[in-house]
């Protein structure tokens, strides 16, 4: 086994990304994901990569473009307000059917908001980040470990996919440290005979590009476009069960929020409530078909989050009637309580009592 | 008896796709399309080029040439072009861009690819109008020009005055070229012709950002026949915009623009600082091993393969 190493959150990813073979990073400074640009600053030059620092996150994520287009590994990291500015960018990748890496060490907004840990751009990754009909894969890590293994593995499926792929963390993910062991280095990587790299004279040329003037052109790739993400729903849902078997009361929680809502549910049980832990690792594709199954013998479900409830409405779609669905959650970067969460659930379980 | 030799006087460059352009009649960007293509064709890099269009009237340039393309988002062209270059050092990147895409809404793409020294080359048309979404005030419309959006002429008093491409950058240390031309005649066009060559041989030399600003007309937007357009923009917009050149380093005697960069910052002590530890890692890197470093993250790429039917 590897060694482990303490790190922080935002190391683990940069240090990760590297070993997966992304060697272009092009970001603009923002708090909380400062560590993340900094490591690439220092790491990248002595690894013959290139780290940008561009003149906007507008730049930034267009020198992403660029590059994927050109074949590499490539990745930008930003918070919240930062990635509102790369909403364009995304959409032009996405629509170009270009693989990268997004990082959003998200804070509390909306506006310039807070520099505090929250998950109030759950609705703008999972739903509207850019204009026009796409999604991309959103991976929300819980530990130092995790941001670690997606960072690694995000290259891979935004490669297999050509799809854009985002890891969204938090201020708290991101700043803590814990011990983690990092994946080998890639030696090999998947060949892209789509990519802009100039022809050589040797292949007809290759085009970036999301322009469809004909309408049913447009219709026909997005087409196209949604049957990959067909697949993606099929085959990449992850998620993180605890003590769901036998629950009456299901907590659904993702990232930094679910590190808390674990606590709460170790706590309840101890008090003998059936309670359990339904972790999102892919926020999108959703993991409805796990949470689903639950649904033939969970009674309630609790979405705890770090917002207004945003994911609550996804669990919403997947209960679909089937059991109350409740939420908790603190925002603008308060972070809520074990105790907090713990009260919740009781208050839940003495409705189910009645 | 034998037939007369035949001489091939003119043909289609390769690099230009046999296909119909959505320019309208009269228009400058089908001259200038043709020079880019002339260019690439005659220092033979249409294997080697990468090219990134704007949005504007030639948002298709990517269905025009025979080189790989990009289609950038608004404004972003430079920002895209630098992408691929920093992916691709040894390749040659150009970006097209119209006065809206280059000096409005991509003002900032434009000024820091140019302050970075981003080895790229950029055609920028200069023609002061937004051509494609049916002619509304550009960053370049002239004041009292009448537009769609400033249908009693420009009004300076709130609508400002229009940017001049060529000297606002001439400031900056990364740019190694910048000049201004127009394709109103013959003359003229082989005038341009000679820019464009030499900011894409500056490219392929490494000597730096090169800009070539086109003063071109609109005659559709502008209302006027197209001799009536050359008319008019010799009249009206050569004066604000002279022709020229506004920064050629090599001419000025350096080597290239770093090495006018670093003359221009001689008393600043720390711009002229030894740096051991960059020293170290370019030391480390050389500009071939590099590239290669840079490529081995992307395995077969710059393999191209042997017998291509090209």
């Amino acid at each position: 086994m590897a060694e482990k190493v303490l790190m922080k959150g935002n190391e683990a990813i940069a240090e990760s990304a590297i070993r997966a073979g992304c060697r272009f990073f092009f970001g603009y400074p923002i708090t909380p994901q400062t560590e993340l640009a900094a490591y690439m600053a220092k790491r990248m030059p002595k690894e013959g990569g290139t780290y940008l620092q561009a003149e906007s996150e507008v730049a930034a994520i267009n020198m992403v473009y660029g590059a994927s287009a050109a074949g590499a590994r490539v990745m930008t990291s930003s918070s919240s307000p930062g990635v509102s500015l790369k909403s364009e960018g995304v959409s032009y990748i996405a629509g170009a059917d270009l693989p990268c890496l997004i990082i959003n060490i998200e804070r509390g907004g909306p506006g310039l908001g807070s520099i505090q840990p929250s998950q109030s751009d759950y609705w703008q990754a999972t739903r509207a980040l850019g204009h026009g009909d796409f999604q991309m894969v959103v991976y929300a890590p819980s530990t130092v470990q995790e941001m670690a293994d997606l960072a690694y593995s995000a290259f891979d499926i935004a490669d297999k996919y050509r799809t854009p792929v985002m890891i969204l963390g938090d201020g708290m993910l991101g700043q803590m440290m814990e011990p983690v062991e990092l994946p080998e280095r890639r030696t090999e990587l998947p060949e892209k005979p789509w990519a802009t790299t100039g022809h050589g004279n040797a292949r007809p040329k290759n085009v970036a590009n999301s322009l469809y003037l004909v309408a049913e052109e447009l219709e026909r790739t997005n087409f196209e476009r949604f049957e990959r993400y067909a697949q993606i729903k099929a085959t990449e849902q992850m998620c993180e069960q605890v003590d769901c078997d036998d629950a009456d009361i299901i907590v659904v929680a993702f990232g930094a929020s679910s590190r808390i809502a674990r606590t709460a549910v170790r706590y309840a049980r101890e008090e003998g409530i059936k309670v359990g832990l339904f972790r999102p690792i892919t926020l999108w594709p959703f993991p409805a078909d796990a949470l689903s199954a639950t649904c033939d013998h969970a009674k309630a479900f609790l979405s705890v989050e770090m917002n207004m409830g945003q994911m609550v409405d996804d669990v919403r779609l997947v209960v679909n009637g089937r059991a109350p669905v409740d939420f908790y959650g603190r925002t603008g970067g308060v972070i809520p309580t074990p105790a907090e969460v713990l009260d919740k659930i009781r208050q839940i379980n003495e409705g189910l009592g009645e | 008896m034998a037939q007369a030799e035949e001489k091939l006087v003119y043909e289609r460059p390769h690099s230009l796709a046999p296909v119909v352009t959505n320019y309208c009649p009269g228009c400058t960007h089908g001259i200038v399309n043709r020079l880019v293509a002339e260019v690439i064709d005659e220092l033979g890099i249409e294997g080697d080029t990468i090219g990134v269009s704007p949005v504007g009237c030639s948002v298709m340039m990517y269905n025009f040439y025979n080189c790989d393309f990009l289609e950038a988002a608004h404004g972003r062209a430079p920002a895209v072009a630098t992408g691929v270059k920093r992916v691709h050092p040894d390749k040659v990147v150009f970006a097209y861009q119209g006065d809206g895409d280059l000096a409005s809404i991509g003002m900032a793409e434009t000024v820091h690819a140019a302050t970075r020294g981003e080895k790229i080359t950029i055609i920028f048309i200069n023609n002061a109008i937004y051509g494609m979404t049916g002619g509304q005030m550009a960053p370049t419309s002239l004041p009292n020009q009448v537009t769609q959006t400033s249908p009693y002429g420009r009004d300076v008093t709130t609508a400002g005055y229009p940017v001049r491409v060529c000297e606002l950058l001439s400031s900056l240390d990364g740019v190694a070229y910048l000049e201004r031309v127009c394709v109103d005649s013959p003359k003229n066009i082989r005038k341009a012709k000679k820019a464009i060559k030499k900011a894409f041989q500056n490219q392929v030399d490494g000597i730096g950002y090169s800009l070539v600003e086109v003063v071109s007309t609109c005659p559709t937007n502008w209302g006027m026949t197209p001799t009536d357009a050359f008319e008019w923009m010799r009249e009206n917009m050569l004066p604000y915009y002279p022709l020229g050149v506004y920064r050629d380093v090599v001419a000025e005697g350096y080597a290239n623009a770093a090495e006018a960069a670093a003359a221009r910052a001689a008393a600043c002590p720390i711009a002229m600082a030894e740096n051991p530890q960059l020293d170290e890692i370019h030391a480390a890197l050389p500009s071939k091993a590099k590239v290669e470093a840079a490529q081995a993250a992307v395995p077969g790429l710059n393999t191209p393969k042997e017998g291509g039917d090209r």
